[in-house]
Order: C-alpha cells, then sequence, then structure tokens
C-alpha cells in the first residue's frame, strides 16, 4: 500500500525533475524510485493488511504479483535509453511520470479487495495507456491506436461497470469476501438471473484488457502502432495485471459459480489460442507477431483459469513472470535492432531486416534466441515450465481435449517464433554493430538471465506459495 | 557427485569453447571428452550409484540421476562415441571451430541427461533440450537447403514430444500423495492400474513421441533429409546416440508402465516396424547418396530394434540394447568413411566413386569391417544384437520373425552395394589421385574397427551387464 502512495508522488515529484534535469538523470531517478517501490512492497512480506476502510488488501499474492508488475516497469524504464539524446519531440519526464501512475494503478488492480478499486485501479492504468499510445504524435499510426485503444476500452470499462452494478444488485455489495459469502450461502436457485448477466458482462470487459479473442481486434493495430517502449510495458504490466484481476475475481468471489463461467471461460481461452497461433504465422512484421504471440499467451492463462486449482494462482504467477520477462527481451532487442534499421532497409519492423543479426551482434541474437524459445516454451528456459504448469493444472480437472488442441497451438507457435531464430542466425544479411549502452547491456542480460534461470530452477518462484 | 560430473562436465567445456573460442579447441574437446569417456567407464563400474537432489519438491518433481544396467549401456555408448565424433573433425576445418566442437559437447551432457534421469520430467526435460544443440548444429553447419530441412525436422520431433509431455502430466497426476512423484517407479506402478483405455491412449502418445524420435514408419520423413544435410558429425549424434533417446524410452517407459496398452496396440506396432525394416531397405537399395544410404539403413535397422522391444521379452531387449551399441558403433564408422572419401573426392555419389582399394589399405579394411557388422555377419558386433532380436521376434510371431528375417537379405544387398560402387571396380576420374589416411583419420577408424570385432567375440561383458536390470524389468511385467 505505501508502495503506491511513494510511486504516486514519484510520479508527480517527476514531472517537476524534468525541469531541471537531463533525460538521463531522469530516468535513473525513475529506476530509483521503482527499486524503492519494490523495497517497500517486499517490506510487508507475510504480512496481511487492510487498507481505506477495507477495500486494499495487501497480502503475499498481492507483493508477488506487485513486484512482477514493479519488475517490468523498471525494465521498461531501462530500456527506454531515456527516449533518445536530443529528441526535442519527446518528453521523458511526462513519459515516466505516466508509466509510473499506471504502475500504481496496476499495484490497485492486483491488490483490491473492493469492485470500486478494481474500476480505479483499471482507470488509472488504461488512461495512462491511452496517452502513452499516441505519445509519437507525428506518427499517424499512434494517433490511430490511441484512438483506437480509447474508444474500445472505454467501452470495455462501461461493460464492466454494467456488469458490476449487475453483481452488485444481486449481491448488495461491492466488498470481495461479503460478495462470496452471499454467493455461496444462496441457493443457486433462489439467485436473481441478473447475477449471471452481471458475472459473463464483467468477464468480457475483463478479457478485452488482456486482448482475449474475440476482443482481441485492437490488439495488433494498438501494439504496432504504439511507441515499442509503450508497446514493451502494455504487453508485460498490463496482462499481468488483468490475468491477477480476473483470477481474484472469478475464482475468488465467484468461485461458487465456478459452472457459469467456466464453459464460455474455455471456449475464450481456445478460441484466443486458435486465433492468435495461427494469425501470427501469417505477419511479416515482428512487432505484430508478438501482438499475437501476447493474444495466444492469454489463452493459455485462461486455460489455468478455468482449471482453477489451488496451484492455479502460483501458475498465473509463474507464467506472467516467464512471459513477462522472454516480452521485455524480445521487444528490447526489437527495439534496439528496428532503430538501428530505420532508414537502411525499407521495412525496419519485418523480419528481413533481422537477418544476419548473429554475424556482428552475437550478445543480441543471443538474447533474442532465449526470448524466443521460452515464448515457444521449450526446456532450459522459463517459458517451459510455464507451459508445464498451465497443462498440469489444466489436467487435474480432467480436461483433456482443450490440452490437446493448446498442445497442437504449441507446435504451430514453434513455427512463428523460429522464423525469428532463423532470420537472426541462419539468413544471409549485413547489420553492422549496434552500439549499445552499458544499462541497456546489463538490463538485457538481467532479463535473458532470469528466463534461464528459471528455466533451470522453477522453485525459486514456486515455493513462494 | 560422480552422475552429477559427468552430466555437467561437457555442458561446461562446451559452453567454454562457445564463449571463450580458444583457438586449438580440438585438443581441449578431444581430451575433454576422453576424460569424460573415463569416468563414464569408472562410474558404469561402481555399484548402484545415485544422486537427488530436490528440484521442485511442492510437485514432487526431484533431479534424481541414476545408473542401471539398461540406461549404463546407453550412457556407455555416449561416453565412448563422443571421442570418435570429436576426433572425426581431424583434418577438417570443423577441427579448428570452436563452437562447433562446443555444441557437440553440449549435445553429450542432453543426451546423457536424458539416459541418467531417474524422473520422467527430468527426462523430458533433456529429450526435448537435446534438440537445441543438434538443430543449431546442422542449421548452421549443414548442407543444401539446411534451414528448411533442419527447422521439419525440429517441429515435427517437438511435436512429437509434446504427446509425452501430456501423457507424463497424465500419469503423473495420478500418483498418489499431495505432491504427486514423477519418479520412474512410481510412474510403473500408477500406470499400470489405469484402465485398458486410458493405457491405450497414453501408450499411443509415448509411442509417437518415440517413434518419431527412432524413426519408425510412417514417421521418419524427416529423417533421410536431416541425416543427409547435417555436417557429418551432426548424422553421427543424431543416427549414432540420439535415435537411441526413443529407443531407451520404448524400454524404459513404454514397456513397465503400458501393458495393457501393448496387447492392444502391440502387435500394430510390430507390424509397422517390420514394414520400416523391408521399406528402409527396399528404398536404401535404390540409393545414389552414399550418406543417404546410411540413413535409409539406420531407419531399417531401428525398425528391428522396435519390433524386438515389442517382444517385451529379456531376449528382445538384451538384443535391442545389445544393437543399440553395435550400430551406433558401425554407423558413426561408416558415416567417417563415408566422410573421407567425400573429403577427397567432393561427392557422395556413387556413380562417380570407385576403385579406392588401391590408394588406402585401411579405409578398405575399415569400410569392409564396418560393413560387415552392419550387415550382421557372424563375428561382428552387429551379429549378436540382430540375432538376438530375430529370435525374440520369431518367438513371439512366426511369420513376423520370417519376414523381419529378410531384412538380414536386404542389408547385405544395399551394404554390398555401397561397397562396390565406392572403393571396388575401376577407378573413376575423381578417385584417381586419392590420397592415403592421413594419421588422425587412422587413428579414429582403427578402433572402430576393433571394437565392430570385440563386440562379436565378447558380448558377454555387455550382456551381463544389462541381464540383471533386463530382467527385473521383464519380471514386473508378469
Amino acid at each position: 500500500m505505501t508502495a503506491i502512495i511513494a510511486l504516486s508522488l514519484f510520479g508527480i515529484s517527476n514531472l517537476f525533475l524534468g525541469f531541471w534535469l537531463s533525460r538521463k538523470v531522469v530516468q535513473q531517478i525513475t529506476l530509483l524510485f521503482l527499486a524503492i517501490g519494490m523495497g517497500i512492497t517486499v517490506m510487508d512480506w507475510n504480512h496481511e493488511f487492510l487498507w481505506f476502510g477495507n477495500m486494499f488488501r495487501t497480502n503475499n499474492t498481492s507483493i508477488n504479483f506487485s513486484i512482477i508488475i514493479q519488475l517490468a516497469a523498471f525494465f521498461v524504464v531501462a530500456f527506454s535509453n531515456a527516449f533518445g539524446q536530443d529528441d526535442e519531440h519527446t518528453h521523458p519526464a511526462e513519459y515516466y511520470a505516466i508509466l509510473l501512475f499506471s504502475t500504481v494503478g496496476a499495484i490497485i488492480m492486483v491488490s483490491f479487495d473492493h469492485l470500486m478499486m478494481l474500476f480505479v485501479g483499471l482507470e488509472i492504468l488504461s488512461v495512462a495507456m491511452y496517452v502513452l499510445t499516441g505519445s509519437d504524435k507525428r506518427n499517424l499510426r499512434s494517433n490511430e491506436a490511441a484512438i483506437k485503444y480509447f474508444l474500445m476500452g472505454s467501452f470495455a470499462t462501461g461493460i464492466l461497470l454494467f456488469g458490476m452494478t449487475l453483481v452488485y444488485g444481486a449481491t448488495r455489495s461491492f466488498y470481495i469476501s461479503n460478495m462470496a459469502t452471499v454467493i455461496a450461502s444462496t441457493a443457486p436457485e433462489s439467485m436473481p438471473s441478473f447475477l449471471y448477466a452481471g458475472v459473463l458482462l464483467m468477464l468480457v470487459g475483463l478479457l478485452f484488457k488482456v486482448s482475449a479473442a474475440p476482443f482481441h481486434f485492437w490488439t495488433p493495430d494498438v501494439y504496432d502502432g504504439a511507441p515499442t517502449i509503450f508497446t514493451m510495458f502494455m504487453s508485460t504490466v498490463v496482462k499481468t495485471a488483468g490475468f491477477a484481476a480476473i483470477y481474484h475475481i472469478f475464482a475468488g468471489i465467484f468461485g461458487g459459480l465456478y459452472s457459469t463461467w467456466v464453459m464460455p471461460v474455455y471456449f475464450i481461452s481456445m478460441l484466443t489460442l486458435v486465433i492468435g497461433n495461427v494469425t501470427a504465422v501469417y505477419q511479416q512484421s515482428i512487432k505484430r507477431m508478438l501482438a499475437y504471440s501476447s493474444i495466444s499467451h492469454a489463452g493459455y492463462m485462461l486455460m489455468t483459469v478455468s482449471a482453477r486449482q489451488e496451484t492455479s494462482n502460483s501458475t498465473i504467477l509463474f507464467y506472467s513472470l516467464a512471459y513477462t520477462l522472454a516480452t521485455l527481451t524480445a521487444f528490447a532487442v526489437f527495439k534496439l535492432v528496428s532503430e538501428h534499421q530505420t532508414g537502411r532497409v525499407e521495412k525496419p519492423d519485418h523480419f528481413q531486416s533481422f537477418e544476419g543479426l548473429a554475424k556482428a551482434n552475437p550478445y543480441l541474437a543471443f538474447c533474442f534466441t532465449v526470448a524466443m524459445l521460452s515464448l515457444a516454451g521449450i526446456p532450459l528456459t522459463a517459458g517451459f515450465w510455464g507451459k508445464f504448469f498451465v497443462f498440469s493444472d489444466t489436467f487435474n480437472r480432467n480436461i483433456i481435449y482443450p490440452v490437446v488442441l493448446a498442445i497442437l497451438m504449441s507446435a504451430i507457435g514453434i513455427y512463428y517464433y523460429f522464423k525469428g531464430i532463423i532470420a537472426v542466425y541462419f539468413k544471409q544479411g549485413e547489420i553492422d554493430k549496434i552500439e549499445i549502452s552499458t544499462l541497456y547491456q546489463v538490463a538485457l542480460g538481467l532479463t535473458t538471465l532470469g528466463t534461464l534461470v528459471l528455466g533451470l530452477f522453477p522453485n525459486i518462484v514456486k515455493s513462494l506459495f | 557427485m560422480l552422475l552429477l560430473f559427468i552430466l555437467l562436465f561437457p555442458l561446461l567445456l562446451g559452453a567454454g569453447l562457445l564463449l571463450a573460442k580458444p583457438s586449438k579447441p580440438f585438443g581441449i574437446a578431444l581430451a575433454g571428452s576422453i576424460i569424460e569417456a573415463i569416468a563414464i567407464a569408472y562410474a558404469l563400474g561402481t555399484e548402484s550409484l545415485q544422486f537427488s537432489q530436490a528440484w521442485l519438491p511442492e510437485a514432487g518433481i526431484s533431479f534424481t540421476l541414476w545408473v542401471d544396467g539398461i540406461n549404463g549401456v546407453l550412457i556407455g555408448l555416449t561416453g565412448l562415441l563422443i571421442p570418435f565424433i570429436i576426433g572425426s573433425t581431424t583434418n577438417s576445418d570443423k577441427s579448428e571451430n570452436a563452437s562447433y566442437l562446443g555444441l557437440i559437447l553440449s549435445m553429450q551432457s542432453a543426451l546423457l541427461g536424458a539416459f541418467l534421469a531417474k524422473d520422467a520430467f527430468l527426462f523430458y526435460f533433456f529429450f526435448e533440450a537435446s534438440l537445441l544443440p543438434i538443430y543449431f548444429l546442422a542449421a548452421q553447419y549443414g548442407g543444401e537447403n539446411r534451414t528448411a530441412i533442419t527447422f521439419k525436422f525440429f517441429v515435427y520431433t517437438l511435436f512429437g514430444s509434446l504427446f509425452l509431455l501430456i501423457a507424463l502430466i497424465y500419469v503423473y497426476l495420478r500418483t498418489p500423495g499431495q505432491t504427486h512423484s514423477a519418479d520412474i517407479e512410481t510412474l510403473y506402478l500408477t500406470a499400470r492400474n489405469l484402465s485398458a483405455e486410458h493405457q491405450g491412449f497414453l501408450f499411443l502418445a509415448f509411442f509417437i513421441a518415440f517413434a518419431i524420435k527412432m524413426p519408425v514408419f510412417p514417421f521418419h520423413t524427416w529423417q533421410p533429409d536431416t541425416y543427409t544435410t547435417s555436417p557429418v558429425q551432426g548424422s553421427m549424434l543424431l543416427g549414432g546416440i540420439m535415435l537411441k533417446m526413443g529407443t531407451y524410452g520404448m524400454i524404459r517407459l513404454v514397456i513397465p508402465m503400458f501393458p495393457l496398452g501393448i496387447t492392444q496396440w502391440g502387435l500394430t506396432v510390430s507390424v509397422l516396424s517390420i514394414i520400416g525394416i523391408i521399406y528402409g531397405s527396399v528404398i536404401a537399395i535404390q540409393q545414389k547418396d552414399a550418406k543417404r544410404l546410411l540413413a535409409y539403413s539406420s531407419f531399417a535397422h531401428v525398425g528391428l530394434m522396435a519390433a524386438g522391444i515389442m517382444t517385451q521379452s529379456v531376449d528382445g531387449i538384451q538384443g535391442a540394447l545389445y544393437q543399440m551399441l553395435s550400430h551406433g558403433i558401425n554407423l558413426v564408422g561408416l558415416f567417417f568413411v563415408i566422410e573421407v572419401i567425400e573429403r577427397r573426392t567432393k561427392t557422395r555419389e556413387l556413380a562417380q566413386l570407385g576403385g579406392i582399394t588401391q590408394s588406402s589399405y585401411v579405409l578398405t579394411v575399415a569400410f569392409i569391417v564396418l560393413s560387415l557388422g552392419s550387415v550382421a555377419l557372424p563375428l561382428t558386433n552387429g551379429f549378436i544384437g540382430e540375432f538376438l532380436l530375430l529370435k525374440s521376434v520369431f518367438d513371439q510371431e512366426m511369420y513376423l520373425g520370417i519376414i523381419a528375417g529378410i531384412t538380414i537379405i536386404l542389408g547385405a544387398v544395399y551394404t554390398l552395394r555401397l561397397i562396390q560402387k565406392t572403393i571396388f571396380g575401376n577407378v573413376s576420374k575423381v578417385t584417381k589421385s586419392f590420397e592415403d589416411l592421413v594419421l588422425g583419420e587412422k587413428l579414429v577408424l582403427i578402433p572402430l574397427i576393433l571394437l565392430v570385432i570385440i563386440g562379436g567375440l565378447f558380448p558377454q561383458y555387455v550382456l551381463t551387464f544389462s541381464a540383471a536390470s533386463v530382467e527385473k524389468l521383464v519380471a514386473l511385467l508378469n
């Protein structure tokens, strides 16, 4: 809790720091802020607190998710390169401040104990993201992405709110524990039918945020149009917070209504897997491929949600972390190479412009490969264990066919992730040595190392529960 | 700890070569692989070694390594062959390529890990991880059209192993206890009590994974291309050791876990394997490319191993184990002979070769001895395994045994044709100035010749080594 107050104050002070400090220094201070945020968050470990009129709860689960979120934000800031040395069209101090604010929103989303808090967190996160998506003012695609994201996002929020009201009408409370008690203690026949409608509407509203099919249409365009650094943030922080919230609500409050929402969630997770993976195969642009890959990973995570096992929470945590680390690495390399190739080749974000990267930049090629392997779920990387836990949870519910489908889809996934590896290592191409700042290099090394360490010792995270 | 050393030493050495890129990597890699072979020999001579370490205790998954009579043979094979595979780079530019040798050593670790694992998920972990070094080896240093071919290989085999993963999870979740257990012996007990229907499905899932790896007909389409296009050391790793992960998996996991599954599907698998034997042999007879011919011959040989394993008899499993050993040695030797010829003549086309007997005495003897081993002539190593395998198939189902017996005739046809076209006959344009082998090449080939003969004369050392474990495994079935 202290972390959200601290980060909000840091964000405000960041706005002023921009007046008299250079970009580099602002970047370093923001990193420091986030490190302090993580420190404050960890201090509450093993303590359970309620805040703000019992609307906000911190416990070990919420701390774990808050740490992942802040870690992702930390790396995003580290990879931001202070938005270019002297590009007068960028405003680092503001961007960093908005990033901090949306991190606060994400932390609220993983710690709420009252639906109003969920809504507040979601809006803080989303509004900040709308702004950042459109931050590249001169780029038409960035503007388009922002408008699209904003309009679709507002609709989704509306639907979510509508769902919340209906559920409130049925349970007469916004507190999670009260709602759960009411639902558990009432016989299913005597529940008002609009409760079910409310549950499903809330599901739709939240699934929009994590870009599950068929609510995914905004994702590729927004990911593609937004500046890469914010796409990185969107695909890691927003997704982690979204899934933590979905699991919290559906396993927590609506646990008693499992039979109502499980079929839609199944169906949606299958659809998401198929659409995400199959469409990703056809992408020429790595950025769009990663957007569809993020859709497909939402499908795997939804499978765990629908299994609703005791271990599901730790699975979602592990999967989010594995996915976050790999996605950060992939986008970080993508950002460097596509910026380097801009002006040199016609389409800097396509697979072709990555051909022959390994020759002069073995470090970047290696990091990129590890990220692709992890996203594809190959052993030695964290992604393998993520998939393993998902399948194991789902099987525990005796669900067979969706897992078989998920396996087919993982095989398809290998195809498009390996397109990246093949381009980097086995295709002929000319890319000169790319200059990388030390901070960038270290951050990239840490995310790659994290992926490998979690791949060898998954217990580090699994034992936190 | 010795087992941990055996597992990690090649990996660390390989990683060192990949990162540091020393200027004389050949000596380091060769010395390392010999040290590793000595350590393995020592471990195999020590009774009941085991290493256990918690890995994922919440999920009952542990990092447990062990050696018994069954995996001992394969660990021995890996330890024995890697020095030859590294040695076979001698006299070529590959011997100066630190990354290349580093990948071979990393591959050794992955293979050893799969054989050493006592935990089913640890086995799976290495089973899949071994794809990475071989993929990079083949895709980076391979021949024509390597990107597409190795990619097909990767996706195909990984797709198969995903079935293994879900089937393993399925059985694992039925093991007793709050945290479950993935220990292979616990899985045996759990899986055997499942209903016949479930065992049937699980059997198929396991079988697909291993059948693609071996490969068994009709899952072989990736194999000839991959063997042909890989650099020769890659083909040696694939054919000499990696395919044995499939047969090993059948012996270690499938046979003891799903007796009811085998009653349903065993005959189908035997028939598929025997179709593979005949089909592979017939295609091998028509090959023009020597390396491709060896790929099909390997496909035919592995079919017989699979058929023998499916008999679930002591003879069949013992024969398969022995044949894995001798097939590895012979195949590595033959690939090297073809490589030596290709280095000098720049071709593997049978039609363009011939008349080498005059130029190189050692090469001729080596080629003939290795081929005879591959044909399973008595007094060579191939005979023992093939005899036991055919006997077991014959005991189980006479007609199948008779059809499988044709493999000896067909094998003789394609192997003798290979020898005849490549080294006998008239001197051709490309073999006119064929240079004799250099010392390094001789040093690789001569021990291999000796191994073929020793293996044919003294099979009892290996067979008694594995006997107790195989009998225990077969006893579990009754």
